[in-house]
């Protein structure tokens, strides 16, 4: 197999893949399929894929738990939100896409700072200090008038659509996969399974851990920045510790170290919580009730460890067809 | 030339002394064993060879292809860059990743390629891996690992896991390969078959070794020079038949009485 075909293969096959979803998508939307309901849970769904995504780099791959990512959110929300409010209305979209990666650079930067001390720090003590500087984080959007305090900033301009929506979650969700499936992103892994031999086997930990932190932090800034854009409100309240740890249900129910367990669980969430829209009073027991169950009869998450691919689907329809012979 | 020189090495967590005043010389290409009984502080010599420890005195040096390097204050992963790798006694591979991975990871730093080729994919990207793929599988031919190469590692029988490791520390392309207890729980056949493939290595590989060993079947018919630790110290040098017959070793090992009947 030349080169060529090499690099082409899998890129065309993903290629056609996401061209598919995208073009569905915008049929539904013309059709007017797509109600705006819809539409702010696709929002929703694509927010979160980006979220858990960027968050299992960190802990399912790295094996960092992180309990902060909440505030990597904030910081690319607020940034790209104060940005887009104070420059001149005619920079257009152009102002958008400036401030989704402000925000995205400043929550990276935070990233690096904040990581660099804490990434010594191993498993729950690693976990307290992130909560620590989400919560400094949050308290510091509260105080100061820059960012209106308690109340936040309202009427964010509004600025992502579908087309920008798929180019930002696809563009991380392919760049951090092609990370991973790199000698980067196998040095990742090695740390997670024992930092000691990957030390000892040529790979800098501290390196490799403060780049998933800085990559998870950026594209957590560019969740927040797309939140921030499309539900014209922030306030601090919106990004403390309960939504770090909805995002690490996300990633712990599809599975530490699967991608295509984070996406998978991002949307069956979305989809199970507007599900439950119907029975207001017991929404929040039936889905605590509905993640237990997954915890017990999957400890694993959805996926595991493993990625949803040709072989894994072929293999699955191997198993069915053979059941059915039995019966 | 010496390879590897250990000068007046001291180790103390707290009040103990695990390694005290050690002095060690190995010239390039040698085989050497370095044996004594349990808790003798032969595993800490190696944790501080890699730097997962730092010595609390001496000097460690290590010289290859003219380029001398003070390992003292080294982090594990620039020392590994130096030319150094190592098996663990307690095995630790990477238990849940796959046999391939386990050896690639290992050629992490002969990669070629940075962090934009990582992500965008580059060319670059794909020409490595591939030659990273075919190196690796190379390795698990010469341990017949290759028809495994998709296995979890933990998955792996036990002798085989101790291959691994060594096949992974040969991945990182070492010129001194430092293997700690190899043969441990390795039934007589086994220990047999991994002491000829020791001594093929090092001519193939054109490695230095250093190996930490309770067999002496092992021990006595591979290595040319043998040191003896015993509670933390240096207690004898010299050649298989020497270390044999010297009595302080026969008392380290089996006690006065046996020593003086």
């Amino acid at each position: 197999m030349s080169v060529k075909e090499l690099v082409k293969k899998p890129v065309l096959r993903k290629g056609i893949g996401l061209g598919a979803v995208f073009i569905i998508v915008q049929l539904l939307l013309m059709t007017g399929v797509m109600n705006d309901y819809y539409f702010a849970t696709l929002v929703t769904i694509c927010i979160n894929i980006i979220l858990a995504s960027s968050l299992n780099l960190i802990t399912g791959f790295t094996g960092q738990l992180s309990l902060g990512h909440a505030g990597f959110m904030s910081i690319g929300a607020y940034t790209c939100a104060i940005f887009m409010m104070n420059v001149p209305p005619g920079w257009g979209v152009g102002a958008f896409l400036a401030g989704v990666l402000l925000g995205a650079v400043a929550a990276g930067v935070v990233g690096l700072l904040v990581g660099l001390p804490t990434l010594r720090l191993r498993g729950d003590y690693l976990a307290i200090a992130t909560l620590g500087l989400s919560e400094i984080i949050r308290i510091i959007m509260v105080n100061l008038d820059i960012t209106n305090g308690a109340a936040g900033l309202s009427g964010v301009p509004r600025f992502v659509n579908w087309i920008w929506l798929f180019v930002f979650t696809a563009g991380v969700v392919l760049l951090i996969a092609n990370f991973l499936n790199s000698k980067h992103g196998r040095a990742c892994k090695a740390i997670r399974e024992d930092e000691i031999a990957a030390d000892t086997m040529g790979v800098n930990t501290t390196r490799y851990k403060v780049i998933a932190f800085i990559v998870g932090a950026f594209s957590a800034g560019i969740a927040g920045a797309l939140y921030a854009s499309y539900f014209y409100v922030i306030k601090p309240d919106l990004f403390g510790f309960l939504k770090s740890v909805d995002i690490l249900v996300i990633v712990v129910l599809g599975g530490l170290g699967s991608l295509s367990g984070s996406i998978l669980a991002a949307i069956l969430l979305a989809v199970m919580s507007s599900l439950l829209q119907s029975f207001a009073e017991i929404r929040m027991v039936l889905y605590a009730v509905m993640l237990v169950a997954i915890m017990i009869f999957r400890p694993q998450g959805l996926m595991g460890s493993k990625e949803i691919s040709l072989a894994l689907l072929k293999k699955f329809g191997k198993n069915l067809t053979f059941k059915k012979k039995r019966v | 030339m010496a390879e590897l020189s250990i000068k007046k090495l001291t180790k103390s967590f707290g009040g103990l002394t695990a390694v005290s005043n050690v002095s060690l010389e190995i010239k390039t290409g040698e085989l050497v064993g370095l044996i004594g009984p349990n808790g003798a502080g032969k595993t800490t010599v190696f944790n501080l060879l890699t730097g997962i420890y730092e010595p609390t005195s001496g000097e460690i040096t290590f010289e290859h292809d003219g380029r001398k390097t003070r390992l003292n204050k080294l982090k594990p992963y620039r020392i590994s860059k130096a030319g150094i790798a190592r098996t663990f006694q307690n095995i630790r591979l990477f238990r849940d990743l796959t046999v391939l991975d386990n050896v690639r990871i290992a050629m992490h730093q002969n990669a070629g390629y940075g962090l934009l080729a990582g992500f965008l994919h580059l060319p670059a990207h794909a020409l490595e891996e591939k030659r990273i793929i075919e190196e690796s599988i190379n390795l698990l031919d010469i341990f017949n690992l290759s028809e495994k190469k998709n296995e979890m590692a933990r998955n792996l029988p036990y002798g085989e896991q101790r291959r691994l490791e060594i096949v992974r520390a040969l991945a990182t392309g070492p010129s001194l390969l430092l293997l700690d207890e190899p043969a441990a729980g390795m039934n007589l056949g086994e220990t047999a078959q991994l002491t000829e493939t020791i001594a093929q290595l090092r001519d193939r590989f054109d490695l230095t070794v250093l190996l930490i060993e309770h067999d002496m079947s092992l021990v006595m018919r591979i290595c040319e020079r043998i040191y003896v630790m015993d509670y933390g110290s240096m207690i004898a040098e010299g050649a298989p038949e020497e270390i044999k017959a010297n009595p302080r070793v026969i008392k380290a090992y089996l006690g006065e009485d046996v020593a003086n009947a």
